[in-house]
């Protein structure tokens, strides 16, 4: 068994080394074109110049990197520029529908297409709209995707561009939920793509359907049996819901509430363990998304307030047995109570989903800081010695945090749910 | 120096509420040595009692990133 690690381990290292090596090879080319582009720039003014290699990163960004990798995409990267393309559903009110599979954007390396299809183009896996309504629709073939630098808020911040005909076309911001207001901004476009998350999603979806009818089939067949295999190990796990989290929270009436409950964990944790897996089925960062687990949030909440009876709200709106003043502090706390429940169950998973990603994601990028991106072979040796057993720390640590927080959305999930159908005890 | 004072913020809530689930945890285990048998019980309200004071320093996170 310990030889087996071992071998993965050398494994590992000798991939990420490998990877090293070929982004060195790119430095080289990379600062040619740089020198190239310098004195084009001298020549043209303002003429927007383009990395001959599509690697329009001069050096290895963490912070970008950490945050590419966790974030959602068009399509799913594998490995080099092999891309598993996924459907791409896409609404402009000014347009209409664009209906596509990604691969048609051509995508290379880092996930950047050749292509702009009606003003599309793919950004590192993700789809964006050229801004300028002046560009050419249909297929076109852009020169490449590269970035400018942009002061935000004090801040140089990169902002990718498509070059199309020596122009440098701005891409539009990305939606953020406050529409603009604190910045940010709000795209012309509806994308309703199946994209990495949603596929993920699917994919855990049609794994519980397939294993859930099959015990489901086997208590049918076995009636008055001992559980036998799939049956006996799911057992356990449902019992545990209900005898710990759903009877001693909830009181008599769990058993209307139990499948909400089981759906919830089960999701969660299927969601949680499938985002371990830094490879093809896995890799989807689903329950590391705010949007998901505000969704998830969102159940909650409506779920706990449309069962909460006359006591509940009475406590809510008017804390009995207690000063009148002490009634006109205690109702805006309890109010604002309502709203930061499902705010922190959201927060919670995003978070501790989240953190232990990025965590995984700085290690690894250790080895090409250690590297100095690829120029120094040992500093890459050296970085991944020490990458490799911090990750495997890490991920040992996250595969206990997905089900610790799996358990603890359906626990507290629970709880809110006991108090809102209390019965009053004064 | 450069960062923001918005970090020094963040960092004061996590060290509260890292001393506040520390207790708990101490706690639930002398509980747990004091009464090996309401292990099931102490160990499910740990979790929820720590994850109210985590939500301490959530909203905190979140604050810092707002602002």
């Amino acid at each position: 068994m310990r030889s087996f690690s071992l071998i993965i381990g050398l494994l590992l290292s000798f991939l990420t080394v490998t990877y090293g090596q070929d982004q060195h090879g790119d430095q080289h080319s990379n600062s040619a074109s740089h020198a190239e582009e310098a004195s084009a720039g001298q020549e043209g003014h303002g003429a927007c110049g383009c990395l001959h290699d599509e690697e329009a990163f001069p050096e290895y960004n963490p912070t970008a990197s950490a945050f590419q990798h966790i974030g959602d995409a068009n399509a799913f990267h594998v490995a080099g520029d092999f891309y598993i393309p996924l459907p791409c559903i896409l609404y402009a009110p000014d347009h209409g529908w664009t209906l596509m599979m990604a691969n048609k954007f051509e995508a290379h390396h880092h996930g950047n297409g050749s292509k702009a299809i009606d003003r599309y183009v793919l950004v590192h896996g993700e789809v964006k709209r050229i801004a300028d309504t002046a560009f050419p629709k249909g297929e076109v073939e852009i020169e490449c995707i590269s970035h400018v630098m942009e002061s935000v808020k004090g801040k140089e911040v990169e902002m990718p561009v498509a070059v199309y005909g020596g122009t440098c076309y701005a891409l539009e911001n990305r939606s953020t939920l406050d529409g603009g207001v604190f910045g940010g901004g709000i795209t012309s476009f509806y994308d309703f793509s199946i994209t990495k998350n949603v596929f993920t999603m699917l994919l855990v979806l049609i794994f519980f359907f397939l294993v859930f009818r099959s015990v489901a089939k086997t208590y049918q067949a076995r009636r008055g049996q001992a559980p036998k295999g799939l049956q006996g190990f799911m057992e356990p796990i449902v019992l545990f819901i209900q005898d710990e989290v759903a009877k001693p929270f909830i009181g008599a009436r769990y058993d209307k509430y139990l499948p909400f409950l089981l759906s919830i964990f089960f999701f969660i944790l299927g969601l949680n363990l499938i985002g371990q897996i830094p490879f093809f089925p896995g890799s989807g960062n689903v329950t590391g998304n705010l949007g998901v687990t505000m969704v998830l949030a969102l159940f909650v909440f409506v779920v706990v307030n449309i069962n909460g009876n006359k006591n509940y709200w009475k406590h809510i709106f008017w804390m009995p047995g207690v000063p009148a003043p002490i009634k006109l502090i205690l109702t805006p706390v309890e109010v604002l109570g309502l709203f930061i429940k499902p705010f922190t169950l959201m927060l919670r998973l995003f978070a501790n989903i989240t953190a232990g990603h990025i965590v995984v994601l700085s290690f690894v990028g250790l080895i090409f800081i250690f590297g100095k991106s690829g120029a120094s072979m040992g500093g890459s040796l050296g970085g991944a010695a020490a990458s490799i057993p911090l990750t495997m720390f890490i991920m040992a640590i996250e595969l206990l945090v997905a089900f610790i927080q799996a358990f603890v959305f359906t626990l507290l999930t629970a709880s809110y749910i006991g108090a809102a159908i209390e019965e009053d005890h004064h | 120096m450069t960062g923001s004072i918005t970090a020094l913020g963040l960092a004061l809530a996590a060290i509260g509420a890292g001393i506040g689930i520390g207790q708990i945890g101490g706690r639930a285990m002398d509980a747990i040595a004091r009464q090996p048998e309401a292990v099931g019980d102490i160990r499910a309200n740990m979790i929820l009692t720590a994850a109210l004071v985590e939500g301490a320093a959530l909203i905190a996170m979140v604050l810092s990133f707002i602002l």
